[in-house]
């Protein structure tokens, strides 16, 4: 990006005047309010210049809100479900029962990790075939116990190892997939960071699909497009156009219903304001959709998924 | 990508037959060339390797089905190139050349017909139209074959051939991931069989969604069965690939396939496995 340089500097002074104020009594207030305004325009500026391949960075960034400190943020009350019961627990795809805004709903989500450790014990939050058969797991516990069902996805796609061949990768997304769209219970997607491809879909082909502004839903990153179309690393940037990943092309082709607004920046400027509009999303499509009967519901998901990107379904809303 | 290791163990993309017209082709295991003539003859098997080249819908359709019995079904639609997507080349570029190459519409080849007499929908796909992805054009014809099947009580077929998704259609062809396995739900709801023929390459999207949700899921020998493309798995994870990493003999040994046969025992498989689910026999 452009100016994170200059942007940072200024963060960094900002934080500076802070501690100097609160340590030597001197009231620095208004050059704090100056320069933060200086950092806000600069920030807008620097967001509205913003080319697709930025944003895949900006949903991509260290410092996005993620993983469980979101859900820790977003939801009360909960509490972890490990373990496929086949074999093992994948700590990149999690999940458990939680409380939304006063309603009890089963969250599944990614988890990258923020310390070095944590990401290379969940892959950055590429889930194994452990992982989707643990989302089944608790799907089935959310049908069962009436639970809806919000997926928060952020991954840059399922695991691609030798052990997760040997276990049928596969195989476990396609029947995550089924799953889902057999649930009679509401389901809620919330793409936060990246949606990467299999590992994406595989969660997240619920009632209605939400994406966070900056957040990316993919068939290919970008490099893997830019490699195999382009045959040309370089080609990074144009690939991640041509693939219209983000979510404004996506809400005009129909493939989602609401686009979350970030603070300008980004959603880790201010994770406190980010958690609270995921928070006020998830609970309006959550109570719209429990006021539809669940045959009506679960007719509703078919049809959407069977139109879904269908080449009659576009001549007919041409025509 | 379809990918392969070629003899001295590096991985090199397979270029699928570009046209018709050449009389000689290369045999992509021992390199080998074969009369085209002389290939038909033998169902399409390198006489001096065993490899398997490439049938193409037409060919596989014909292997397998009674003799004149194949009426096709296709709903008839392109790619609305939804994208409007260009890389190298545009996208609708891609599309005209493969059309014209295989003279299908897109990847997949759907229609009705007998095996020993028993009624089926067989949906082959085509691995040289850009490398048997699925994008929207597939997505729809699975799904309608599917609804079709669970509607008229007729088993379903399907012979994967397939790189994958659709990237050239982006979001649209993930999509056809859900879309093909909603409708196979609906199959399954109607209590009517569903065989897979996974044969060379089943991988990627097409293989994570409807292609691993079969009942009877048979591997041709020489396929290659796999989420992954291997140059993806050691290139992300430094891992070393083990010796027939994602042939069918490796999917059946990790549980993946309940059979593999020869291509010349495909349609008997077929004919009994058909027969078993449907509690009788034809004929
Ligand atoms: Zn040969």
């Amino acid at each position: 990006m452009a100016d994170d340089t200059s942007i940072r500097a200024l963060e960094e002074k900002v934080a500076e005047l802070r501690t100097m104020m609160e340590s030597g009594g001197v009231d620095l207030s208004e050059e704090i309010t100056l320069l933060e305004k200086k950092l806000f325009a600069l920030r807008r500026e620097q967001y509205a210049r913003m080319s697709d391949w930025d944003r895949v960075k900006l949903a991509r960034h260290p410092e996005r809100p993620r993983g469980s400190p979101l859900v820790e943020a977003v939801a009360e009350n909960f509490y972890e479900l490990r373990g496929d019961r086949m074999g093992g627990d994948d700590p990149a795809l999690r999940g458990g029962p939680a409380l939304l805004d006063g309603r009890r709903i089963m969250i599944l989500f990614h988890h990258r990790g923020s310390t070095r450790e944590q990401q290379h014990a969940c892959r950055f939050g590429m889930a194994t075939p452990q992982g989707y058969r643990k989302a089944i797991r608790l799907m089935n516990i959310a049908e069962r116990l009436r639970l809806p069902l919000l997926s928060l996805v952020d991954t840059p796609g399922a695991y691609p190892g030798v052990q997760s061949e040997e276990q049928n990768i596969a195989g476990a997304i396609a029947e995550s997939i089924s799953r889902t769209l057999a649930l009679d219970v509401p389901t809620l997607t919330v793409i936060l960071g990246e949606g990467g491809s299999g590992g994406a879909i595989a969660i997240a082909a619920t009632d209605r699909v939400l994406m966070m502004e900056n957040a990316t839903y993919s068939v290919i990153s970008p490099e893997g497009a830019a490699a195999i179309l382009w045959k040309d690393p370089q080609a990074t940037p144009q690939a991640a156009q041509a693939l219209r990943l983000t979510a404004p092309p996506l809400m005009e082709l129909g493939l989602i219903d609401q686009i979350i607004a970030e603070p300008v920046g980004g959603a880790h400027t201010d994770p406190k304001s980010t958690a609270d509009e995921l928070r006020t999303a998830v609970s309006n499509h959550l109570h719209e959709l429990s006021s539809i009967p669940l045959d009506e519901l679960r007719a509703l998901r078919y049809k959407r998924y069977r139109n879904a990107g269908s080449v009659r379904a576009a001549a007919d809303q041409r025509g | 990508m379809p990918i392969r290791r070629d003899d001295r163990g590096r991985y090199v993309e397979v270029e699928p037959r570009r046209t018709e017209e050449t009389a000689w082709l290369r045999c992509r295991e021992c390199g080998e060339l074969v009369f085209r003539r002389k290939l038909k003859e033998s169902n399409h098997i390198c006489q001096r390797c065993g490899a398997y080249f490439f049938l193409t819908a037409h060919e596989r359709v014909t292997s397998l089905v009674d003799e004149d019995s194949f009426e096709p079904l296709g709903l008839g639609a392109t790619s609305l190139d939804p994208l409007e997507f260009v890389d190298r080349r545009p996208y609708q570029e891609r599309l005209e050349e493969a059309q014209a190459i295989t003279g299908l519409n897109d990847a997949i080849l759907v229609g009705r017909g007998t095996l020993d007499g028993c009624p089926l929908v067989l949906a082959v796909m085509d691995f040289r139209f850009i490398g048997g992805s699925m994008g929207q054009v597939v997505g729809d014809e699975i799904a309608a074959a599917l609804e079709r099947c669970a509607q008229e009580e007729v088993p379903f077929v399907l012979v994967v051939a397939s790189g994958g998704a659709r990237v050239q259609e982006g979001m649209v062809s993930l999509l056809q991931m859900a879309k093909t396995v909603a409708a196979r739900n609906v199959l399954a709801e109607a209590a009517v069989p569903f065989i897979a023929v996974l044969t060379y390459p089943s991988s990627g999207g097409m293989l994570a969604s409807v292609g691993s949700l079969a009942d009877i899921t048979i591997a041709e020998q020489g396929a290659m069965i796999g989420f992954a493309g291997p140059r993806v798995i050691e290139q992300t994870t430094g891992e070393r690939l083990p010796a027939g990493f994602q042939t069918a003999s490796f999917a059946l040994e990790h549980g993946m396939v309940d059979q593999v046969v020869t291509r010349e025992s495909l349609r008997a498989e077929l004919t009994r496995a058909l027969s078993v689910l449907q509690g009788g026999s034809h004929g």
